[in-house]
């Protein structure tokens, strides 16, 4: 399935680049552990979009990327970039909730974005970059492949205050039974274009094993947000490997609940949860 | 350590040489707190066993001290004084075997078979300390050997049914032994069919089939020094248990050691002996042959040991000494994996014993000095260090979500002490002794990671925090002997300090399905226990003998509670006849009812019982070849009970006929 993606893409990025590539100008090193997803370009630029796996999927996605000439003999590391996902739906279209751009390293800018949903057959994405250079603006877009993911990971719900939410699970990406740190990204859906990140929440976890009488876990430290980042932060222990549902209940900065409701003998799930398994 | 070592041997010698200068045979006969119970070839010969092709478990089941745990027909669990095996210390010839089940479903004394053994030495308390820490006693299990004998060859086979249960039981054995080279090797098999209970009540997954082998060999290389080389291979498959969700698919142990010996190596040394050792245990659990269960699951476990022995005894004038140097290195790792109903979910995996290393050394001493011909006073002192690491980091990680703070490894030093005095007069003898003793948790008591409990229903969790378990001991014993009878009185008083017990903690969430919540370890102030036993024989007439055995233990926490698994006044009578190559045996067997019982751990009384057995036995020679034939009957009024012993209340065996035939070729 990924190769046929990713065989595609290729395929597109060869028809729609002029073939001009010349040699890799930046050093390996700085690339190290990032797969390329696809080339962007226009008349004068192009963009060459990374992520870990070389795939993007519904929920977080860190993304990262550079800027250089068409002809690739000159990086670009000092541009002033906005970025914009966009998802074209049937009848209307809505962005998702994204970071600011970040240089990573000398050559490579980072941000995230939080795909709401995968693209399906007639439902799909694209992203633009606005970039600013010596003064003058130019601009890229080009549609992109978001990926399903098997579990959810990411929820958007309307909270009992009638304000619309985005939640998405950023950590843990590769969970152990352990104590996990987690990491989870709230944001509001102000508009359909804007989605700023939520504070002053707090964020109950209940992990739960339905495949084993949905038992709990001890000692899980409900999510608050760090003011370091744009996430909310606690810890998620996991007895054993295996499918996780990670019940939530979501209460404002009142300690009023958003979304989300406990889980008891009766009640097996709350409504907000996201999904691990492993 | 090193010098408290130091300072240990320093008082015993101290002792030795200070009053070297009586010269005088040391008896190291205990008549009561130790006990000798006769297995294999020593029993067949004597020919007095009422059925010989018992299990081990239906040996060591006849002790005063040893009351057996049953989940079922096979492998059940010793207990000493009242205790479970994590209060006492298990050996073969001295050798450390543990546990690969974190369910207790293979004690060590499953893994060997009464061919292996000519007897089974049963200590209590701190006289028990030799091989290990303990608490509440040893079983040392001694091999059959032939020694250098110069018997030449012998053989022998065993065949056995019982109509309970369709129990098939077949052995061979062969020896040789001349003046410088021995060997004995033997096979045995068992197979059952699930047993029934009184009243013809099939008690379902009570079938097993086992295997065993075992081999032996010694070699003089000189006139003092001799080196000797065993093995047990024992192999069970489809053992079910009643009393349990889950059954064994295969349990299997090698064990193997050298051993070297020397007599009178240096003056003052009269044998000295050491052995390295080896041992490998596989258990495989699982529910595969169980319908309706909420989850399937496989638990299997792994247990390996390397260790070693040095011991040296002596008589220094009116002194035996004795010194004993072991050390012991073990892997303890046990893991499940549960198939979830939904196949688009992943298994679920757990460490539930989250690969343990314990490296154990250990220094035991003991000298028995008798003061006069009437007195004499038993001193040993031991000091253990025991070491407990979890190696592998994902258990770590695991054990941590409950213990963030705890450490990788922990270390305990494990002093012991016992003293004992005896006096005889003509036919009277008393003793009366005290010891301390202190062990550290086991591993599932450490570091068990949502062990389920079949009996109180919960999921245990290990604590690494938990403090060294202490015990004072006091025990006192009188026996008295004459032409016609004998009597014995012991009684054991055990006050056992940060007593380890499960404790709910209704904040946590089983993981269990349908189980009633989690406990963790946890430590009472203390606990007492009291073990009593008194015994008779009398000799009615020439050739008829009564014998009579009462039992009676007590177990209390420091605010009154109840303990788990205690015996309720339990008796024993049985009458022998024998006339010439003739024998004959009635025995009753029952207990009072249980009416104390602990409730937190599931138990719910046992009602009284009686159980009548007779057997009769006959020695035939077929051209001079001996031949035994055993017949009896078991529970001949088809009883339907359970004991306060039994896992779950599952119930005993109903009526059980049996036929056991001893063949020896010469």
């Amino acid at each position: 399935m990924k190769f046929k993606y990713f065989f595609s893409l290729l395929l597109l990025a060869g028809l729609t680049s002029c073939s001009t590539d010349s040699e890799e100008v930046i050093p390996d090193n700085e690339l190290e552990g990032l797969v390329k997803i696809q080339t962007i370009q226009n008349h004068t630029h192009k963009l060459e979009l990374y992520s870990a796996n070389g795939d993007l999927q519904e929920g977080y996605n860190k993304i990262v990327f550079n800027l250089q000439t068409l002809d690739g003999r000159e990086m670009i590391s000092d541009a002033e970039i906005q970025w914009n996902p966009m998802m074209h739906m049937e009848s209307m279209a809505h962005s998702a909730p994204k970071s600011e751009i970040n240089k990573r390293t000398e050559n490579l800018y980072e941000g995230y974005i939080i795909f709401t949903m995968a693209e399906n057959e007639i439902e799909y994405w694209s992203i633009d970059f606005d970039y600013t250079i010596d003064g003058e603006v130019f601009s890229l877009e080009a549609p992109i492949t978001v990926l399903p993911t098997e579990r959810q990971k990411v929820t958007s719900f309307m909270g009992l205050d009638d304000k619309r939410y985005v939640l998405t699970l950023v950590e843990p990406t590769d969970p152990e039974v352990a104590t996990n740190e987690v990491t989870i990204g709230l944001f509001q859906m102000a508009n359909m274009m804007e989605y700023p990140v939520m504070d002053g929440y707090r964020i109950l976890i209940d992990p739960r094993m339905p495949g084993m009488g949905n038992h709990s876990s001890p000692n899980n430290v409900h999510l608050t947000r760090f003011a370091s980042d744009d996430f909310y932060h606690g810890k998620l222990n996991l007895t054993m490997s295996g499918y996780w549902r990670i019940n939530l209940i979501l209460h404002n900065e009142h300690g009023e609940v958003v979304k989300g409701e406990p889980v008891d003998e009766i009640n097996e799930s709350s409504s907000l949860y996201v999904e691990l398994e492993f | 350590m090193k010098k408290i070592l130091f300072t240990v041997v320093l008082f015993f010698l101290g002792i030795a040489t200070t009053t070297a200068q009586e010269k005088e045979q040391v008896t190291t006969d205990s008549v009561s707190l130790k006990e000798i119970i006769l297995i294999g070839k020593k029993q067949d010969v004597s020919g007095k066993e009422p059925k010989p092709l018992a299990t081990l478990d239906e040996y060591l089941e006849k002790s005063s001290k040893v009351d057996m745990i049953k989940r079922g027909a096979y492998a059940w669990e010793p207990m000493i004084n009242g205790m479970t095996t994590e209060r006492s210390v298990i050996t073969i010839d001295g050798m450390r075997i543990f546990s690969a089940c974190t369910d207790k479903m293979d004690p060590v004394t499953s893994y060997v078979e009464i061919s292996n053994l000519s007897e089974a030495s049963i200590s209590s308390g701190q006289m028990g300390a030799e091989n290990g820490a303990t608490i509440g006693g040893g079983i040392d299990l001694k091999r059959q050997k032939e020694g250098f004998t110069n018997r030449r060859w012998n053989g022998g086979l065993s065949a056995g049914g019982e109509s309970n249960g369709g129990v098939k039981i077949a052995g061979f054995d062969l020896s040789y032994g001349n003046d410088s080279f021995y060997f004995n090797s033997d096979f045995m098999y068992r197979d059952a069919e699930n047993y029934f209970a009184g009243g013809n009540e099939e008690v379902r997954y009570s079938q097993f089939t086992k295997y065993n082998y075992s081999g032996i060999a010694g070699f003089k290389i000189s006139n003092h020094q001799a080196v000797e080389g065993s093995v047990i291979l024992d192999r069970a498959i489809d053992v079910g248990y009643p009393a349990l969700p889950m059954d064994v698919s295969l349990a299997q142990a090698a064990i193997v050691s050298l051993m070297y010996e020397h007599h009178q190596p240096v003056d003052f040394i009269e044998h000295w002996e050491t052995k390295l050792y080896f041992n490998s245990i596989e258990h495989q659990m699982d529910d595969s042959e169980r319908t309706n269960v909420p989850v399937r699951m496989d638990m299997p476990g792994w247990s390996d040991t390397y260790g070693y022995y040095s011991k040296a005894k002596t008589t220094l004038g009116n002194h035996g000494i004795k010194v004993n140097i072991n050390g012991f290195y073990n892997k303890s790792l046990a893991e499940m994996t549960m198939y979830p109903n939904d196949p688009s979910e992943k298994e679920m995996f757990m460490f539930t014993w989250p690969n343990v290393r314990t490296l154990y050394s250990g220094i035991f001493l003991e000298d028995h000095i008798s003061i006069n011909e009437k007195y004499s006073l038993q001193l040993s002192g031991s000091l253990g260090s025991q070491m407990n690491e979890i190696h592998d980091p994902s258990g770590l990680q695991s054990l941590r979500i409950f213990y963030p703070e705890m450490e990788k490894s922990k270390a305990r030093l494990l002093p012991g002490f016992n003293s004992r005095f005896q006096t005889d007069f003509r036919n009277w003898n008393f003793s009366a002794g005290v010891g301390y003793g202190e062990r550290a948790p086991s591993v599932s008591e450490g570091y068990g990671f949502y062990l389920f409990n079949s009996f109180d229903g919960f999921d245990y969790i290990g604590n690494p925090n938990l403090a060294k378990e202490k015990s004072i001991e006091l025990n006192a014993g009188a026996g008295m002997k004459r032409k016609e009878w004998k009597a014995e009185i012991n009684g054991s008083y055990f006050h056992i300090m940060d007593y380890i017990i499960g404790k709910p903690d209704f904040t946590l969430s089983p993981m269990t399905i349908g189980a009633n919540g989690i406990k963790v370890y946890e430590q009472l102030p203390y606990a007492t226990i009291f073990h009593g036993d008194f015994s008779v024989s009398y000799k009615l007439l020439n050739n008829l003998n009564w014998n009579g055995k009462v039992i009676y233990n007590r177990g209390r926490s420091h605010n009154k509670e109840i303990l788990p698994l205690v015996q309720p006044l339990s008796y024993f009578s049985s009458l022998e006849f024998r006339s010439g190559l003739f024998s004959m045996e009635t025995s009753i067997d029952g207990a009072v009812e249980k009416t104390e019982f602990s409730r937190e751990f599931g138990e719910s009384g046992a009602p009284s019982y009686t159980v009548v057995n007779i057997s009769a036995s006959k020695v035939m020679y077929v051209h001079q070849q001996k031949l035994i034939l055993k017949l009896g009957a078991e529970n001949l009024f088809d009883a339907f009970y359970y004991t306060f012993s039994d896992w779950n209340n599952i119930p005993r065996k109903g009526r059980n006929l049996f036929i056991n035939l001893k063949y020896f070729i010469q």
